[in-house]
């Protein structure tokens, strides 16, 4: 006895650990060790394997098996079943939603078929909290590289030649960021990462911190060394604790082998990177505010330029990436610039990882290749929409994108195509709309999170953005008009062109996407005082088929503020007036006689 | 914790680390490697599957051959237990039968090695699913 015969990876994510995953790996380990199996058994917690919605995820190696929805009761199960007596646990395996059979091995999953991991290339493979994981698949390869071997400008040259854009949401060439940072003169420089992800929904940033920190780490730097810098600073949101762990973990690990700190292999390249805490503001998320923010100061944006890149943090020039861009870095140094951009399309190179959320059977995270289309990512990797319902949009970049209709559905997705079609890529985030939302109501949540989370410096956005969420807010109550729909539109246009930051610049977007392709909704709001997906409940009106009722008064003695009135055996009536439209009289009613207009 | 001080001390630390993550890196690409799957339900269990198992992996190892042994469940062919499928890349499975720890050793040198077919192959009776 005495080789490991499997590997079990069980998921440390956020997701699955909300739903118990640490107990899971606990019973494991405890279990494994009891029945004396840890010389054939190996249990491993991994990063984030993307498919949140049935977590918490064990995936058996090498056989791919992928249990589904694990509680801490079934590891005796799994051990007894699947290791010693070598059957696979049925019920825990994952169902193809369409053809009922149960899918034994991941490589059949289609969730998995289209997805290109780069970014993700570790996250759900190996333990991030051991260092000796990464350094097995490559890790810190790419940097012992280009110190050794490669000058600053080579690297710049193969970043440029790679085609990276930043992945935060602005698409900006990353070799040419990295260049210009280079370019100016100064005795300090800062690295720095931005890892304040905010948009509702999104999570791509931190399931990398979570799966792979040491990647963001090696890239970190990697461009310390490009841009002259010795010190790198990651800004990190307070709410992203398991992250925050982890990357601490990393970085003492790091610092333990030497590959962060002074002189790194020998080369005479010192780098250290800190670690700076965000209070959650999204604004914050846009680099002038994320550099005040770190400085002590009020996390407010400031005109550009200067850009960070002349003068950032302190005054120093600053390389600000986004996490997830860090990522790609250390594959593509090590894999070369022509693999890179051998992937995607023609202006958009490699892959972009999404976070997909809403009405949406698989809920999770994907990394796909650019050029693929929303048909592909929402039909065949997402599973189509829940419960069969119908397709109607789909919100890509957060509250600064637009919403994406059925139209749109066969657009490849990059940079270029996503701003064309009225969206933007954003930092990832794709929420999934079905026939019951409706868009007036999506585009005024978008709106009215803008509307918390503006500094208030500028007026457009800070008072532009509250008469927007007002408008909306008055139609969605039945009481708009048709000149509001021109108010809306002409209001949006004036805050994107006079706002200072790029988030007042693109806040109106929801709005202007809404009513560019659901003119018809708006219309039926205001004119015909109709919400087709009875989302909005003040156009909402429970009325009672005089035809149908008994009068036997049971929902007026449900009602909870006598919004009823009515004799005994002759038909009721509804004060629309008093409704609140709590839905208790339709609940009550035994012979169908309520219904919704 | 000893420091890693040049990227060769770096590369030969990999090395090293390598063979921690073996099983999960062919896991995750079965199809470019020799696949032996070995049957151990009840009934090859108790003909010995385990040990053959066994032997597979260690002889693998030491020979330094990249092949992934995997157990399955019942194949069917109880009457010949301990049974063995071993898939080639790119070429189809053959179902071996009757295989102990001495015949796992001359399956490796003979058809693993050498390509050459070793008797109790076990007529292929079934699809499998991934060919559908």
């Amino acid at each position: 006895m005495g080789k490991i015969k499997y590997h079990m990876l069980v998921c440390g994510g956020t997701g699955c650990h909300a739903s118990a995953s640490d107990e899971v790996l606990k019973n494991f380990q405890k279990l494994v060790l009891e029945q004396g199996l840890d010389s054939e058994v190996q249990v491993i917690k991994t990063g984030c394997f993307g498919f949140c919605e049935k977590g918490p995820i064990v995936k058996m190696l090498p056989d791919n098996t992928f249990y589904t929805q694990v509680k801490p009761e079934d590891c005796q199960e799994i051990l007894n079943e699947h290791i010693v007596k070598g059957r696979k646990v049925k019920r825990l395996l994952y169902v193809n939603p369409e053809t009922k059979e149960p899918i034994t091995d991941s490589k059949h999953m289609e969730f998995y078929r289209k997805q290109i991991r780069i970014a993700l290339r570790n996250c759900g493979f190996i333990n991030p909290e051991n260092i000796d994981e990464y350094i097995a698949r490559d890790g810190y390869q790419a940097l012992g590289k280009v110190l050794t071997e490669m000058t600053p400008e080579a690297v710049i040259g193969i970043m440029k030649q790679s085609g990276l854009r930043g992945r935060g949401g602005g698409g900006f060439p990353t070799g040419l960021k990295w260049e210009i940072t280079r370019a100016v003169k100064a005795d300090q420089k800062y690295v720095v990462c931005n890892a304040d992800e905010g948009d509702p929904g999104a999570f791509m940033d931190r399931s990398v911190l979570e799966g792979d920190p040491h990647s963001v780490l090696e890239a970190m730097a990697i461009n310390g060394y490009c841009t002259g810098a010795d010190k790198g600073l990651i800004y990190i949101r307070a709410e992203y604790p398991l992250a925050v762990e982890r990357l601490k973990i990393a970085m003492k690990q790091a610092r333990e082998y030497g590959l962060l700190g002074k002189d790194i292999m020998g080369t005479g390249f010192n780098f250290d990177i800190e670690i700076r805490y965000g209070a959650g503001a999204f604004v914050c998320g846009e680099e002038t505010a994320l550099i005040h923010s770190m400085e002590g100061l009020r996390g407010e944006p400031t005109v550009k330029p200067p850009f960070p890149s002349e003068s950032g943090y302190l005054g120093c020039p600053s390389n600000v990436n986004n996490v997830e861009t860090y990522a790609n870095v250390p594959a593509i140094i090590n894999k070369g610039a022509e693999w890179f951009s051998s992937i995607g399309t023609e202006r958009s190179k490699g892959t972009k990882v999404f976070a997909l959320a809403g009405k949406i059977n698989n809920v999770g995270l994907i990394e796909v290749p650019m050029g693929i289309t929303l048909r592909e990512v929402i039909f065949e990797i997402g599973g189509g929409i829940k419960n069969d319902k119908k397709f109607k949009a789909v919100q890509t970049g957060g509250p600064s994108g637009g919403m994406l209709t059925e139209k749109d559905l066969d657009t490849p997705i990059d940079y270029d195509n996503l701003i064309a079609a009225g969206s933007m890529m954003g930092s990832g985030g794709m929420i999934v709309m079905d026939e019951d939302d409706c868009m007036v109501s999506m585009a005024k949540f978008y709106l009215e999170f803008t509307v918390e989370e503006s500094c208030g410096k500028c007026s457009p956005c800070r008072i532009g953005n509250k008469r927007l969420s007002e408008i909306l807010e008055k139609i969605t109550a039945g009481n708009g008009t048709i000149e509001d729909l021109d108010k809306l539109r002409n209001l949006s246009q004036v805050i994107k062109d006079t706002s200072l930051c790029g988030l007042g610049q693109t806040s109106p977007n929801p709005v202007l996407s809404s009513l560019n392709n659901f003119k018809d909704e708006y219309l039926e709001h205001v004119t015909n005082k109709k919400c087709r997906a009875g989302n909005c409940k003040s156009l909402m009106q429970y009325i009672i088929n005089a035809e149908n009722c008994i009068g036997c008064t049971l929902c007026a003695r449900n009602c909870p503020v006598n919004a009823i009135s009515g004799d005994r055996k002759q038909p009721h009536l509804i004060d629309q007036e008093k409704c609140i439209k709590c839905g208790a009289c339709m609940e009550k009613c035994k012979f169908n006689a309520i219904f919704i207009n | 914790m000893e420091k890693i001080k040049t990227l060769a001390d770096l590369k030969k630390k990999q090395d090293e680390l390598r063979a921690k993550i073996d099983l999960r890196e062919k896991g995750n690409t079965p199809e470019q490697h020799i696949q032996v799957k070995v049957a151990m339900a009840t009934c090859g269990i108790a003909s010995g599957a385990k040990e053959v198992m066994e032997t597979f992996i260690e002889e693998f190892n030491k020979r330094n051959i990249d092949a992934v042994v995997t157990q399955t469940g019942c194949m069917g062919y109880c009457y010949a237990e301990p049974t063995v499928e071993i898939t080639k890349p790119g070429q189809e499975p053959i179902t071996f039968g009757y295989v102990d720890v001495k015949k796992a050793s001359k399956l490796i040198d003979k058809y693993i090695l050498n390509n050459e077919l070793v008797d109790g192959i076990i007529p292929v009776n079934y699809q499998s699913i991934d060919k559908i």
